[in-house]
């Protein structure tokens, strides 16, 4: 029985192309590499071997032929014995097209991925001690508790081990769990970073702490390409439960390469978790549920935020939902919303409109992926207007996607425009009354807010 | 015949096997990737077979591989299913991905094989994470790290030995030199060509290995892994070996001569001198090795038919697998 030999694709975007010259004539026995013809592409000239053996048995189109659609025969195989005027009976395979997969297509809505179920945060019972704690002390408590929990978890980074962190986040831990789980890597974040993702791979439950996530950027291909993207390439067979933490966003006068906001670029990645904590609680609360979480984390944590203090409640095991969004101050009037360091300008820009006679709700988003809209349209629902306030430069920031999706959700709800304060749209200057304009303030805040309720 | 003779003369059949699988196997993809079921990068390892079937013929269970784009054969030497492989190569819901990596992107917890990475030299350090596993857990597990002459020239690849050095980490680092990075040849790519010798300044030693051989890649193998489990570090296998196809399905591979490619089809073949040598020790005759491509033929044209047969995944496959 003889096979067609039919015209092949020999590029992604090859629809039909030249047969340019046949290496083989009818009669010709081959087998299995022997070269068959040259055929020119919408690229280049290509070779085109046989997989089958067999004899030549017509050659069907002739050489010099252009605008031969692929998949079209091209010439005849004969399988031993077999006399030139066989009939082909068979192609080499079926090509068939591939079969129609039943279920409904997804629903066109804006963003039509699952949701997240989110637990609320849970009740603190009432008489528990507050103890008042820096954002830094609360994160190394949030390291070891979970490194005393679970042997899998390891910290690594520049200077994490014998220096006690550059920031001292990671103070006493080298004396606590020893030089095998506490590492200092040499500055090399690309290598680390991937050697991290290979462990975490295998089953580990890496901490990567970032001296600053300015230099993640040398990491970014195994952040995005290898952490983040292996579950959904692998059909989900594979896990990587891994935290990349580090400060983020401005510093103070260490100017463009070392102060930026990363939030909006992570964000927008599916397949990580981004979280960016304001308070102390939050930011143990969340990074110990960040470590549990199988999923690549982001957190993003600030370095001007480090030495301040914030009640955290005394209990053994707190754990936050990430997801979440929080209502730090309930008002009727405007909605804002905001995330890390930003957070506390706003409640202070909402304290002065309280005395100017405006009730703002300030909602801290403490994670930006998945986001919390729920929490956002609520509130919009209730005061109307909305502005957003952060550091992140103001295109595609993270108050471009809420503004955004209230203006699609929200739309009838509103009373004014969506409005987004962000920092200037430039790298971060040095001098020091230029590093000022540059980041947002308090006062461009309350103006923005003025405006939105039309009392500017 | 004695029983470890027979042993012996089985598992040099099985390496013969192992090899016209993955010939076998490359030269359907080819062939289906001609007639338009399977798309994008298709990148083919005819050629290569030695370096990574001598290569398990020397691990042991519980060892981890991992490595580029150019991954079907790796798959195959591990035992992984060819239909699975295959219907990963067709986007279909029965690939071992589920259709939503495609060639470069698979991956098997059960084989301890982790990828398939399409971003040269990006396997590197994760290798090397691997191996920084093995020893976290005090287990005596190596990892295959295994990458070509290009990304030999990767950044990363040093940052993994510095550490992989510092940290007496048991990896090995298969460089796969099949002389052309894409394009562009080692000699118009490398400052130094000597591919055993790229971890001399981090203190790693490095053999050189006649990747057309298949026993020599085994032995050499045994060799490294037997360094690398007695805790004394990383090594380095640079293999000489040949890719006979373009780089990938659309690449004519104009930047080399005829010459150069018949000579390594004609002349050092490893299948073909395989067969040979165990002919000359007569452990198989003419006709048994016409058997056995016989039979890999139809594993072959199984696997093809199970990837054009199988469906699409389901469009609710879109947003599955993205968290857990």
């Amino acid at each position: 029985m003889s096979t067609e030999i039919l015209m092949p694709a020999l590029s992604p975007t090859m629809e039909e192309g030249k047969l340019s010259k046949w290496l083989v004539k009818e009669g010709d026995v081959v087998k299995s590499g022997t070269i068959l013809a040259e055929i020119e592409t919408d690229k280049a000239t290509m070779e085109f071997e046989a997989v089958d053996e067999g004899k030549i048995g017509q050659i069907l189109v002739a050489e010099g032929t252009e605008g031969v659609k692929v998949n079209s025969p091209i010439a005849t195989l004969l399988a031993d014995g077999e006399a030139a005027g066989a009939a082909p009976a068979k192609k080499a395979a079926k090509a068939d097209a591939p079969k129609e997969a039943k279920g409904d297509a997804p629903k066109s809505e804006s963003n039509a991925a699952p949701k997240f179920q989110v637990a609320a945060d849970p009740g603190v019972p009432e008489g528990t001690e507050m103890v008042m704690t820096t954002v830094r002390d609360a994160l190394r408590d949030a390291m070891a508790e979970e490194m005393r929990r679970d042997e899998l978890v390891f910290l690594m980074g520049e200077e994490v081990a014998e220096y006690q962190g550059a920031y001292k986040i990671s103070q006493g831990l080298l004396q606590e769990f020893g030089a095998r789980r506490v590492i200092d890597t040499p500055i090399t974040e690309h290598g680390f970073t991937g050697l991290a993702v290979g462990a975490a791979f295998d089953g580990l439950k890496p901490i990567v702490e970032f001296m600053t996530w300015n230099f993640a950027m040398q990491a970014m291909d195994q952040i995005i390409n290898s952490a983040v993207k292996t579950r959904y390439m692998s059909g989900g067979q594979m896990s990587c439960p891994i935290v990349f933490r580090g400060p983020n966003g401005a510093a103070a006068r260490v100017a463009a390469q070392h102060s930026q906001d990363f939030a909006p670029w992570y964000a927008s990645v599916p397949g990580v978790i981004v979280i960016a904590p304001y308070s102390a609680a939050d930011a143990k609360g969340l990074l110990k549920a960040a470590i549990r979480n199988p999923n690549p984390v982001c957190f993003l944590e600030n370095e001007i935020l480090y030495g301040k203090s914030f009640p955290v409640p005394k209990l053994e095991d707190y754990v936050l939902p990430i997801g979440k969004a929080r209502i730090c101050r309930p008002g009727s009037d405007v909605t804002i919303v905001s995330y890390s360091i930003t957070v506390g300008q706003a409640l202070e820009a909402a304290e002065k409109l309280a005395e100017q006679g405006i009730e703002a709700e300030v909602i801290d988003l403490r994670t930006l992926r998945p986001l919390d809209m729920d929490t956002v349209l609520e509130s919009v629902r209730k005061t109307n207007r909305i502005v957003t306030f952060e550091q992140a430069w103001p295109v595609c920031s993270i108050g471009s996607e809420i503004c955004s999706r209230v203006a699609l959700e929200a739309f009838d709800d509103l009373d004014a425009p969506p409005t987004k304060v962000s920092g200037k749209d430039v790298p971060m200057p040095y001098a020091a009354n230029l590093e000022k304009l540059a980041l947002p303030t308090v006062d461009d805040l309350i103006e923005a807010v003025k405006a939105v309720c039309y009392k500017a | 015949m004695p029983e470890a003779a027979k042993s012996n003369s089985e598992s040099l059949k099985k390496l013969y096997h192992d090899m016209l699988l993955i010939r076998r196997f490359e030269e359907r993809a080819g062939q289906l990737y001609g007639m338009g079921l399977i798309g994008g990068f298709c990148h083919l390892y005819i050629g290569q077979e030695a370096v990574v079937v001598g290569l398990m013929g020397a691990a042991k269970q519980g060892d981890q591989q991992v490595t580029s784009y150019r991954d079907h054969g790796h798959m195959l030497a591990q035992g992984l299913d060819p239909k699975a492989v295959m219907a990963e190569l067709t986007g279909r819901s029965t690939g071992l991905s589920r259709g939503k990596g495609g060639s470069m992107h698979m991956f098997s917890n059960e084989k301890k094989f982790y990828g398939g990475h399409g971003i040269v030299g990006a396997q590197v350090p994760i290798g090397t994470g691997l191996a920084f596993a093995n020893q976290y857990r005090g287990s005596k597990a190596v990892s295959l790290t295994y990458f070509g002459d290009g990304a030999a020239n990767q950044g990363q690849v040093y940052e993994s030995f510095n550490m992989a050095e510092l940290w007496k980490l048991p990896v090995i680092y298969v460089i796969e030199n099949n002389h052309y990075a894409m394009g562009t040849s080692v000699k118009r790519s490398s400052a130094v060509s000597d591919f055993s010798k790229r971890g001399s300044s981090f203190g790693i030693p490095g053999i050189n290995v006649d990747g057309m051989d298949v026993e020599a890649v085994q032995s050499a193998g045994a060799e490294a892994m037997e360094y690398c489990r007695s805790g004394k570090g990383p090594i380095i296998l640079s293999m000489n070996t040949y890719r006979y196809r373009g780089h990938s399905m659309s690449d004519p591979a104009k930047y080399r001569s005829k010459e150069e490619l018949t000579e390594y089809r004609e002349k050092r073949d490893p299948i073909e001198n395989f067969g040979k040598k165990l002919i000359e020790r007569g452990m198989v005759n003419e006709q048994d090795l016409k058997q056995m491509d016989a039979e890999v033929k139809k594993v072959v044209v199984e696997a093809a038919e199970f990837a054009t047969e199988s469906p699409e995944p389901g469009v609710e496959e879109l947003y599955t697998d993205i968290y857990a």
